[in-house]
């Protein structure tokens, strides 16, 4: 029984995986038009970047308020590789972008000439959130900023660049951002099966993040980074800086919500400063809390969710939707705070302790505990 | 003698003005339990946050010719200084063996945290034997009684390998078992290890003191065996004067 109990914990959320995996890469392919598998698209790239905000704030206790500047890093860095190769398609390798030459003269700044390269792009989706993420968070986790002040600080960033964007219209296409992309390392986006295509590879990163977290969260790192969480101090007098597990954690999630973002661009087929300022950040967190913060799969089906109701709600009530989207949530954070994710453990450990049981049941290993958030 | 000492020279705290810990010598040897007592104000806790870091402090802390006041705490853990805090703070959310293992990161490299735990580690298994938790490895920390907590903690330190353990009222709230018990354990994980306990409670002191020093008022008002101290007429003045009143109860 316990040997059962034992395996279901390790295997069970990787079971759960699966189904998340099977669900998204065979049957929604099979079952969705190509315009709502798209939309699908928007909210795996929405749930990436959840599953990294899952990791931060729900095991690292660190309300990222901001993670939109992470998503705009990855979703500019590979729009504008779209941009550019959109630009030589039709104007030889020496092309710029249109709104270069619409708003601008013509000239392309220095800084866009290596996005011409694909794999300098990925490099830079993964590398420059890495790094602005270590620096940022360097300087914050040492300094022992955190809780309100650590989440202002982080909306505040989401603020200014948001707002940077639209004041440099010539080099990042200001508030209309950069959009018509036609293709996408070297195919085309108008046809469908590319689109697919695109699609499979957002829904794969999502399953890979959910893996990797599945092992962050089992190993030794996660069990520190929840006793970071719960007891800073406490992990300091263990020998560990708190400072660099929550570095450890701050980085990998923003490149996770990186990749996020710079999927977004492609399936979209915009990127912009309204999905990277502070109200698309918030909204990213959304998904998060609606789903359960600190679980495994909470974050993913909550991003997931929350896209979904943003579409179909505003397809119903174009005016109305976000009145339900915030009822939604006052009723989640006054009932379940832990999440939606969370609401079955919740009930049965009412019942259990409704129910006059002799002895309560031993929880085995505590990993029970771990999925609650604090 | 080895060089498995803490060297403690002119060290004081300053708080705004007030002198919490005042120019305070105090020599620390291995294989002997050191009791730190005196009234509350002493200053004695205050003592051990600043060999370990967690107040600011001058003079100089030296342990195997390592400055502690110019190390960060975690460092100085990893240095062999270990400590505990006058409320047990186990992970309650943890097993007893998670609480154990998460202590363990010196035995570890840092890649090596990405893989999960498989089996027990050699060092948590010897401290669960040692503190006589073997039976409870898989309960939750938050359910054991006061005193199993207090003894998960002294657990911890043994993982983490602190030759130095600098233990904050341990027996406080114990059953008078418990104290026995916890006294024993002290005494056989002592032998080589430099341990330093700040206790109240003066039979327990009485029974398990290899050395007392006696603080008041952020000095070192004395030094030596239980009945040494017991006799120094200072001693009964500023504090004996009233657990020699408790003694009578006892």
């Amino acid at each position: 029984m316990k040997q059962l109990q034992n395996w279901g914990r390790t295997w069970g959320p990787l079971l759960g995986i699966a189904v998340i995996a099977i669900a998204l890469l065979v049957v929604a392919p099979a079952v969705l038009s190509p315009f709502r598998l798209n939309n699908l698209g928007k909210y795996v790239c929405w749930a990436i970047a959840g599953v990294g905000i899952g990791l931060a704030w729900g095991r690292g206790g660190m309300l990222v308020m901001g993670q939109g500047v992470f998503f705009g890093l990855g979703g500019y860095a590979m729009a504008m590789h779209l941009k550019l190769e959109a630009a030589m398609a039709t104007g030889g390798p020496d092309a710029v972008p249109d709104f270069m030459v619409l708003y601008g003269d013509g000239t392309m700044p220095g800084w866009w000439a290596p996005f011409r390269s694909g794999a300098f792009t990925l490099a830079a989706i993964v590398m420059v959130p890495a790094v602005v993420a270590a620096v940022l968070g360097w300087a914050i986790f040492k300094r022992r900023v955190k809780g309100a002040y650590f989440a202002i600080l982080t909306q505040a960033l989401a603020v200014a660049f948001a707002t940077l964007l639209v004041a440099t219209i010539k080099q990042t296409g200001g508030f209309n951002g950069l959009n018509q992309f036609t293709v996408f390392f070297g195919y085309n986006l108008y046809d469908p099966t590319n689109k697919r295509m695109v699609y499979t590879i957002a829904a794969t990163a999502l399953v890979v993040c959910l893996v990797v977290v599945w092992q962050l969260y089992r190993s030794r790192f996660g069990e520190l980074l929840v006793a970071t969480r719960d007891a800073e101090e406490r992990v300091r007098f263990l020998g560990h800086d708190p400072a660099n597990v929550k570095l450890v954690a701050f980085v990998l999630a923003a490149v996770m919500v990186s990749v996020g973002g710079a999927l977004f661009a492609p399936i979209t087929g915009i990127i912009s400063p309204s999905d990277v300022d502070a109200t698309a950040s918030i909204l990213l967190i959304a998904g998060v809390a609606l789903g359960g913060r600190a679980l495994l799969l909470g974050p993913a089906v909550g991003a997931l969710a929350v896209g979904f109701g943003r579409t179909t709600l505003s397809e119903t009530f174009p005016d109305q939707w976000t009145y339900f989207l915030g009822l939604l949530f006052i009723v989640v954070v006054l009932f379940f705070p832990a999440g939606l994710g969370s609401v079955s453990s919740q009930v049965v450990g009412r019942l259990r302790t409704l129910l006059p049981t002799p002895r309560r049941t031993p929880i085995a290993a505590g990993t029970d505990a771990l999925e609650v958030a604090p | 003698m080895n060089d498995d000492y803490l060297e403690i020279r002119g060290l004081s705290v300053d708080f705004d003005g007030f002198k919490a810990i005042d120019d305070v010598d105090l020599t620390l040897l291995q294989g002997r339990l050191h009791f730190l007592i005196g009234p509350n104000g002493a200053g004695k806790t205050t003592l051990v946050d600043a060999v370990t870091g967690l107040v600011p402090a001058t003079g100089l802390v030296r342990y195997r010719n390592q400055d502690l006041l110019r190390t960060k705490p975690h460092r100085i853990v990893r240095a062999g200084i270990g400590r505990t805090f006058q409320t047990a703070t186990v992970f309650e959310g943890l097993s007893v063996l998670q609480n154990l293992d998460i202590a363990g990161g010196v035995h570890r490299r840092a890649w090596r945290m990405g893989l999960a735990r498989r089996g027990t580690p050699s060092y948590v298994a010897e401290a669960l034997e040692t503190i006589g938790l073997a039976g409870l490895r898989d309960r939750p920390a938050g359910v054991l009684a006061h005193g199993q907590k207090q003894w998960l903690e002294i657990g911890m330190l043994l993982v983490q390998d602190a030759r130095v353990m600098l233990l904050d009222e341990p027996v406080a709230g114990m059953s008078a078992e418990e104290r026995e018990q916890t006294g024993d354990l002290l005494r056989r994980i002592g032998r080589e290890r430099t341990i330093v306990v700040i206790e109240h409670d003066m039979d327990f002191v009485r029974s398990y003191a290899d050395v007392v020093t006696v603080m008041h008022a952020g000095k070192v008002l004395a030094e030596g065996t239980v009945a040494a101290i017991q006799a120094d007429p200072r001693v009964q003045q500023v504090y004996l004067g009233r657990t020699a009143e408790e003694a009578d109860h006892a």
